[in-house]
């Protein structure tokens, strides 16, 4: 699988790469700047693009501007975009062409290696990643709207990593649970929460984002 | 060229009637009752009516100023004192407010511009739609309206012309045209000599212009003191801050990777616990630096700018907001910082003391003023004063010229506004 770095700090930029090719990835470029990312991105047809939000030369959110960019010249590319501080801000407009292939997380998270790696494939493979901060601060915000406010905790754990992109699976494995148990709780979330039931993941998620975010 | 002559004619002219109507109506009317009001505070409902009768007046003037500024480019600048923050409210406050307003040497210059106004400026500006609209009289004579007038009896005058046959009608619609043409190039002038004469009187003087000085090095003083102890203060609350958290986070974690070091050959199962507890602190340290680095400038303020950093502060708070934003370019970094920790505060003060629902906030920059409104549902009651989370703003704002008004009755709703003058980039 090839991957298209983007980071400013060296420190972190090694470390990542040593990090993915210790997975197997190759590393298609690592590159420092907005400017360059673009032409790697439009060159190099990546597989999935890792970029930092902020980069030179403006230190503004230059990143995230070339990614979003680049996804609106290749709708789905996928683009698993890192910062030292979530926003739903960005998350918002990360998800806003309902593409997928979309993954948002905090810089702590590359400490967990399986389970960053893990969230560059799903990327790659379509799905999303979503920061479980950002998670929390969507739901926190509607705490107690209906029909939130209805769901049992064990079925609000469940949408909470189902929001951040995880599997049925990676779900069950998780809470030490069964996947069927999981596939139970899913089902009556969706009902729940009045959503259309889809057997896509990926689309799962997206319309569960999209629930969460509506309407704030 | 010439239409372009000529609309400014016809513009200066309307603008002319309208001035002369204003001046004369509304010019009288608050002379009458200013005088009646000031002559009733012997009887003590004057010191009731007076204030009001006086604001009328200022924002009369001011409406001709701005009328100046927009119409001629003359510029006159507002000579009013301010309100002390700490005017009292109910009975005592009218009066007091009463004895500032009459103590304010702008006030009787106000009030001698009113009677300049109803007579002299009245004079100069209705010229400029009478040099339109009289030779029209000369053609609409000139095109057979002075004979039934003349056989009527009426010996009708036209300027000088005593108009009693076709001949001196025509002589009429000459010196009418002669006036229009005059107009062309009088009009504007006209407009602007009448606000030029605004100026003499609605103008500070120089003793009112000293007195402003010294008042503004005093608030400049003030605030520059505020905003040094400010920012000591914040410098000391980062200090302690890091020194307690990150930095006594990483000291621990630090410990931690010696002692793994030396038991990883001796007991790896208990090496491999205190890795968990030390991958947890750097997390925690990491987490703590952010929520620090959020308080001293968020970043995305530094990566979006104001409009998009108060979006996102909204995004967080567990109400309903609507963020209205209309700002075509960025502010300079300390404005937008400031602005932002004020839009912040307000905020929080909405959730925690007011118990709002929905939140209001409208940020745009127009005429090198940026201007915030931030309104809510909630209690109300809210005041500047003492220890008040919007103390703490004022201050804030004063370093950069901004002021702050805040308007919260009980029962709500509150709406707070500030403004800074600043320039976009």
């Amino acid at each position: 699988m090839r991957v298209v770095l983007a980071e400013d700090l060296f420190l972190l930029r090694d470390g990542l790469v040593r990090m993915l090719e210790a997975f197997d990835f190759e590393i298609a470029a690592a590159v420092e700047t907005g400017p360059e990312l673009t032409k790697a991105l439009a060159e190099l047809q990546p597989d999935v693009a890792v970029v930092d939000v902020r980069l030179p030369p403006s230190h503004t959110d230059e990143g995230l501007q070339c990614a979003l960019a680049a996804r609106r010249a290749r709708p789905g590319l996928p683009v698993l975009v890192l910062s030292q501080h979530v926003e739903q801000l960005y998350a918002r407009e990360l998800l806003a062409d309902g593409n997928g292939g979309v993954g948002y997380l905090l810089k702590d998270r590359v400490f967990d290696a399986e389970q960053f790696v893990d969230a560059v494939r799903r990327v790659a493979a379509g799905g999303t990643a979503m920061d479980p901060t950002v998670i929390q601060q969507l739901l926190s915000r509607r705490a107690t709207d209906q029909p939130l406010g209805a769901l049992t905790p064990r079925e609000r754990e469940v949408l909470e990593l189902m929001a951040q992109g995880r599997s049925n699976a990676a779900i069950a494995g998780q809470l030490v649970v069964t996947e069927r148990a999981i596939a139970k709780h899913t089902s009556n979330i969706f009902a729940k929460l009045d959503l259309p039931v889809s057997d896509d993941d990926n689309r799962r998620v997206l319309a569960v984002l999209a629930y969460l975010d509506q309407g704030r | 060229m010439k239409t372009s002559r000529v609309r400014e004619a016809l513009v200066s002219g309307a603008r002319g009637l309208y001035l002369a109507i204003i001046s004369l109506a509304g010019s009288i009317t608050l002379f009458v009752l200013a005088v009646v009001s000031i002559a009733f505070i012997v009887l003590g409902i004057g010191l009731f009516t007076t204030p009001v009768v006086l604001a009328a007046v200022a924002r009369f003037a001011n409406l001709r100023r701005v009328h100046a500024a927009e119409w001629a480019g003359v510029r006159i600048p507002v000579p009013y004192r301010q309100p002390p923050a700490n005017e009292p409210a109910g009975a005592v406050g009218q009066v007091a407010r009463c004895l500032r307003m009459l103590k304010d040497p702008a006030t009787w210059r106000d009030l001698q511009w009113l009677l300049v106004d109803m007579t002299a400026g009245f004079t100069v500006v209705i010229f400029a739609p009478a040099l339109l609209l009289y030779p029209v009289y000369g053609w609409v004579l000139a095109l057979g309206v002075w004979r039934p007038i003349h056989s009527a009896g009426g010996g009708e005058w036209y300027g000088f012309i005593h108009v009693t046959s076709q001949m001196t009608a025509n002589g009429a619609a000459v010196l009418g045209t002669a006036l229009g043409v005059l107009a062309l190039f009088a009009n504007p002038a006209i407009v602007r000599g009448h606000f030029l004469l605004a100026r003499s009187l609605l103008a500070p003087t120089t003793s009112m212009r000293e007195r402003e000085l010294a008042l503004r090095v005093d608030r400049l003083e003030e605030t520059r003191h505020d905003a040094v102890d400010t920012s000591a203060a914040e410098l000391r609350r980062i200090e302690r801050d890091l020194h307690d958290g990150a930095q006594a986070r990483l000291v621990a974690m630090g410990m931690d990777l010696g002692t793994i070091e030396a038991l990883v050959e001796k007991d790896p199962a208990k090496a491999k616990e205190m890795l968990a507890k030390a991958r947890q602190n750097s997390g925690e340290a990491l987490t703590e630096l952010r929520d620090l680095v959020r308080g001293i400038h968020p970043p995305v303020l530094a990566e979006r700018g104001l409009g998009d950093a108060v979006q996102a502060l909204a995004l967080r708070l567990p109400l309903d907001t609507e963020v209205d934003v209309e700002l075509p370019g960025r502010l300079d970094e300390p404005v937008e910082a400031a602005a932002y920790f004020a839009v912040s505060e307000t905020l929080t003060n909405a959730v925690k003391y007011a118990e709002a629902e929905r939140v209001w906030v409208d940020v745009h920059h127009a005429a090198g003023m940026l201007r915030i409104a931030v309104t809510d549902n909630g209690k109300g009651g809210a005041r500047i004063g003492a220890g008040s989370g919007l103390s703490g703003i004022e201050r804030r704002l004063g370093t950069f010229d901004g002021v702050l008004a805040v308007s919260s009755p009980v029962g709500g709703p509150t709406m707070v506004t500030m403004e800074i003058p600043c320039e976009l980039s």
